[in-house]
């Protein structure tokens, strides 16, 4: 039997792992954005100690190589008593990892502001909050979204690491198709194409914040 | 004179950055429905003592009053303490600003300036805020340019936006920091004639200017600041025609703050 065959009758099983490395990635966004852009609140604006404490963990999270951080959580934190299944495991480890990346580009990008922009509103009578909610991050969400957009996909990416700690997404898919069929390249390949078509989901909802940017800022 | 409340009153205001002293023992008071020109050459303290009224630069010493009401410290200046954060803000926005480079906000269109402080600190319904900011803009001739974002305008109107986000706010007094001076020269005029047309109307302004003929004209009253003190407060006629101090009549002989380099213009 041809492999891309192999690969076409397991199309569930690549669906139910692609299913689960998008529901992760989303998931991890949905926590880490919101995360990140607090964590730079934090690092911009609290005081010394709060803030060069969570400047400390985000260089140590950003030194560790994301499957440590992974087997940390899967296999290290049952040890200490908080025992999560894998595909949770999974996502706590993708989202803390990711957080620690965002909260640093989020961080640049508020510097990257416009300080005249920020006096204006401070003069203007603007509150703190609304500083960050209306002024400083619909401009961040503008800027920053190429870097944005590739940490997404270096997360999509980290995500493959998952199936070392038995998470069912792509790759975990693709190596098992492989395996139960002896047929190693058209799988794989297969993989590679859903990693790149999820690739270019992202770089065209970056493409489209740049149009927006271009409108707005010429 | 002696009963109405100053618009600003300014009290023994000093600011020093880091050791050095660019305000010293300033008091100053604004009347209200009048505008005032500080003039002074390069250095001698009038944009800091600007944003010293409404607090972006805090004052190292004295106190501040607009209206009556104090800004930014709170009691007497032994037991002087910071106001909080709210209460700074919502001070403020009876203080209107306009910054020497527009300080627009760049994601926002035209209206969407005009209207954010207004909507959003002042809470004043959206559609009640949006149409007053149209008829503002109509009346420094930017109606048509309401839902353009600011990148696509010259300086000239970038400065007229700025002019009425702040007159969006309804404010007690309008601070304006050199409004012309990041401007090219034929842009300059058609912010003027806006300024003009506002101290026609008794707004209170006080504004930092390197525009001598403007000042002379628009002014009532002339403050004239050198290193970090007021040497002069004239009105415009007696200002210029019979200043009091050698400083003022070598600045106004100069013709301009900044001594031009010379043969610049032969």
């Amino acid at each position: 039997m041809n492999g891309f065959q192999v690969v076409w009758e397991n199309r569930d099983v690549f669906l139910w792992g692609a299913g689960n490395t998008v529901s992760l990635v989303l998931g991890c966004l949905l926590l880490s954005l919101p995360l990140g852009v607090l964590a730079a609140v934090v690092l911009t604006e609290a005081a010394a100690p709060l803030r060069r404490l969570l400047a400390e963990l985000v260089d140590l999270l950003r030194c560790v190589p994301f499957l440590l951080l992974a087997y940390v959580v899967y296999y290290g934190l049952p040890e200490l008593g908080l025992r999560l299944d894998s595909w949770w495991a999974g996502l706590v480890s993708l989202t803390v990892y990711t957080t620690a990346y965002l909260a640093e580009i989020f961080r640049s990008a508020f510097r990257a502001v416009a300080k005249d922009n920020i006096e204006a509103a401070q003069a203007f009578g603007l509150s703190r909050s609304l500083l960050y909610r209306r002024i400083i991050l619909p401009q961040v969400a503008i800027t920053a979204a190429p870097m944005i957009g590739n940490q997404i996909i270096t997360t999509i990416r980290d995500s493959a690491l998952l199936m070392i700690i038995t998470v069912q997404e792509l790759t975990f898919a693709a190596n098992f198709v492989s395996a139960n069929h002896f047929t190693p390249f058209a799988p794989f390949a297969a993989a590679v194409g859903l990693y790149l078509l999820l690739s270019f989901l992202v770089e065209a909802g970056v493409r489209r914040m740049e149009r927006v940017r271009m409108v707005r800022y010429g | 004179m002696a009963e109405t409340v100053p618009a600003i009153a300014v009290r023994g205001v000093c600011k020093d950055f880091g050791g050095f002293e660019v305000l010293r023992d300033i008091d100053l008071d604004i009347a209200p429905g009048t505008t005032t020109c500080i003039l002074g050459p390069s250095g001698s303290g009038k944009s800091t003592l600007l944003r010293c009224l409404n607090w972006l630069d805090a004052p190292s010493a004295g106190s501040i009053r607009i209206d009556g009401e104090p800004i930014g410290r709170i009691g007497t200046d032994k037991a002087a303490r910071p106001m909080d954060r709210r209460a700074l803000a919502a001070a403020r926005t009876r203080i209107g600003m306009v910054f020497q480079h527009f300080a627009l906000w760049p994601h926002l269109t035209v209206l969407g300036n005009v209207t954010e402080a207004p909507v959003h600190v002042l809470g004043r319904p959206r559609r009640e805020a949006e149409a007053e900011g149209r008829s503002i803009l109509a009346r420094v001739g930017l109606a048509e340019k309401a839902d353009m974002y600011p990148h696509t305008l010259s300086g000239g109107q970038k400065q007229r936006v700025a002019i009425s986000r702040a007159l969006a706010m309804r404010p007690r007094v309008i601070l304006f920091d050199e409004p012309t001076s990041a401007l090219d020269p034929e842009m300059v005029g058609e912010v003027l004639g806006v300024i003009r047309e506002l101290a026609r109307e008794g707004l209170t302004m006080v504004i930092v200017t390197h525009e001598m003929s403007f000042a002379r004209d628009v002014a009532d009253t002339i403050v004239f600041m050198e290193g970090g003190c007021i040497r002069e407060v004239a009105t415009p006629h007696d200002f210029f025609t019979a200043p009091r101090t050698d400083r003022a009549k070598g600045f106004i002989l100069r013709g301009s703050s900044t001594p031009e380099p010379p043969l610049k213009k032969a």
